[in-house]
């Protein structure tokens, strides 16, 4: 392998790996609060690729103006579905949240089947993201960079909020102690509110640009970043943004590498991420960042 | 003014408060005293707005709050410092004081109170950017009051601001709670160091079992016999 094409390896890993870390975000954020894993989640990744593609053939929109516009839709929905199918049982035994969020996740992929059918559809791309420049005699898709950088604005906008609003500090106080939260006078449903808007809005973004990297639709196109994300966040300890990144980052970086060195791999390609997940429960169950999983009192 | 009138908390099967009927005038220290399981946290976190199975009147200032949740409750002007200071431990001293004032826009009146707090716990000024949970016990309760007064509140009720710390830093607590209400703040004191806090109240109750069994000034309960014997070690 030349250095050319190594460095072709590293941008898709990183491109892959920052698409993954944007839907692990959203995982360990709701955890990190309700302790709940959110199956629904991996929706908000299919939906905000498909709200783009309906803003493109349907109301002629550019595609920025689409894409601005399908995270927005998606994080309301995200925020909808946690008023119907989760607040409601904030008070229940936790698995009911979990089977809830089972049952959104089915409901969601079948009203995807139904109102953009079942066929895979293909994917407008913009013409600047697949023209190869040549960037010191290395090939380079723009989309490998592209994808990278605004994945990396998204995480800088994430930790700005998180670390240096109000609702970030609010935010914090809930993970670890609702009710001393509440007490203080933290608006505790707000937050949990905002908390999926933003993590739905960040499984948006990566299923919008998962789309131009893979240019496919189907309403079960969620499932499998969804669960490889999850494993990330498991990884990374879930419960932790940095951890969330890192987890992704590194899943990224194991798949590409793994078939760039063993081809013969290639087709084994979404075992990875299970292995993955089989050793981190084995040798280290709260993941690089993760704090250990006590229940809450 | 808080005027509570025959409140009633259940716990599935428990019936930990029986009737409870109490005042808080305005500018005043009362206290509430009582063994473990007599139900004063359960009085304090009613009062609060975190208990939901509860009847009966709690009337703040004239309108009736016992329907209101927490976040309301302190904006109304009442808020708890909790049994156990459950301070924030991966948070900072500063970070602990800002979530105090949540309920708050007023950033300048949020400044000076900040400064206010440093003041009044020198201790907690020095580690300001420490995280709480490397706190000794007594300045993690220092920052469980610090944090309760960010909120600004007309009423601030201590559950058990005293417990577990040593001699010394239980008198330093007492001064502050002095302190406060010196400054116009109205407390509402949950204790189990009785005679310390029939001491600094003006008013004080006893709790048993769910019930009031007496009430009176501090000085009254001290000299009371059945306090002497039950709660003053005779
Ligand atoms: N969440 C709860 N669920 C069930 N029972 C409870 C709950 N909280 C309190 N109780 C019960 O209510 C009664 C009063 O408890 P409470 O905590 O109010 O007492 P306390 O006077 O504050 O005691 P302590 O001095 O030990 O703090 C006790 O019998 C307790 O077991
Ligand atoms: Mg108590």
């Amino acid at each position: 392998m030349n250095s050319a094409t190594f460095i072709q390896h590293m941008l898709n890993s990183l491109t892959l790996g920052s698409l993954y870390a944007l839907v692990a975000i959203g995982y360990t954020m709701v955890y990190g609060i309700l302790r709940l894993i959110n199956f629904a989640h991996s929706e908000m990744f299919m939906l905000g690729a498909y709200f783009v593609f309906w803003g493109i053939t349907l109301a002629n929109l550019p595609w920025p103006v689409a894409m601005v516009i399908a995270i927005v839709v998606t994080a309301t929905l995200g925020v909808v579905v946690d008023q119907v199918a989760y607040r409601p049982l904030r008070d229940a035994p936790r698995i009911s949240a979990l089977i809830s969020s089972i049952g959104v996740s089915f409901f969601l992929q079948n009203v995807a089947i139904v109102f953009f059918q079942a066929i895979p559809r293909e994917v407008y791309r913009p013409q600047w993201l697949e023209n190869p420049i040549i960037m010191g005699g290395v090939r380079v898709l723009p989309l490998t960079l592209f994808v990278p950088l605004l994945s990396l604005a998204l995480m800088l906008g994430l930790i700005w909020i998180v670390y240096r609003t109000k609702a970030g500090l609010g935010m914090r106080a809930i993970s670890k102690d609702i009710e001393t939260s509440y007490l203080m006078g933290v608006p505790v449903n707000r937050i949990i509110a905002l908390t999926f808007g933003i993590g739905s809005a960040l499984a948006a973004a990566s299923g919008i640009m998962w789309a131009l990297r893979y240019p496919q639709l189907q309403p079960i196109m969620g499932t499998i970043p969804g669960f490889k994300a999850f494993i990330a966040a498991v990884f990374g300890g879930i419960g932790s943004i940095q951890g969330a990144v890192i987890g992704g980052l590194a899943l990224g970086f194991i798949e590409i590498m793994t078939v760039a060195f063993f081809p013969d791999l290639a087709g084994y390609r979404d075992a990875f991420a299970f292995v993955l997940l089989i050793a981190v429960l084995m040798f280290k169950p709260t993941g690089l960042l993760g704090e250990r999983l006590e229940d809450k009192v | 003014m808080l005027e509570i009138r025959d409140l009633h908390v259940h716990y599935g099967g428990i019936h930990a408060l029986k009737g409870v009927s109490l005042d808080v005038p305005k500018g005043s220290i009362v206290t509430l005293i009582g063994a473990n399981g007599a139900g004063k946290s359960s009085t304090l976190r009613a009062i609060s707005g975190l208990v939901k199975n509860k009847r009966g009147r709690i009337s703040w200032n004239g309108t009736d709050i016992s329907s209101k949740n927490p976040v309301d409750i302190v904006k109304s002007g009442i808020v708890m410092s909790p049994e156990g200071r459950r301070i924030f431990a991966h948070l900072s001293v500063l970070e602990n004081l800002r979530l105090g004032a949540y309920s708050r826009s007023d950033e300048a009146g949020i400044a000076k109170d900040i400064d206010w707090v440093f003041e009044l716990f020198p201790r907690l000024s020095e580690r300001r950017n420490q995280k709480g949970g490397t706190l000794s016990g007594g300045e993690q309760q220092m920052l469980a009051v610090g944090r309760a007064l960010m909120a600004a509140p007309e009423l601030v009720m201590l559950d058990e601001p005293s417990l577990g710390l040593a001699p010394l830093i239980v008198k330093e607590v007492f001064d502050i709670i002095r302190m406060i209400n010196s400054k116009g703040m109205t407390v509402l004191l949950v204790e189990q160091n009785a005679y310390a806090a029939l001491k600094v109240a003006h008013q004080a109750y006893v709790l048993e079992v769910g019930t009031i069994t007496l009430s009176g000034t501090g000085e009254a309960l001290i000299a009371d016999d059945r306090v002497r014997e039950a709660y003053l070690g005779g």
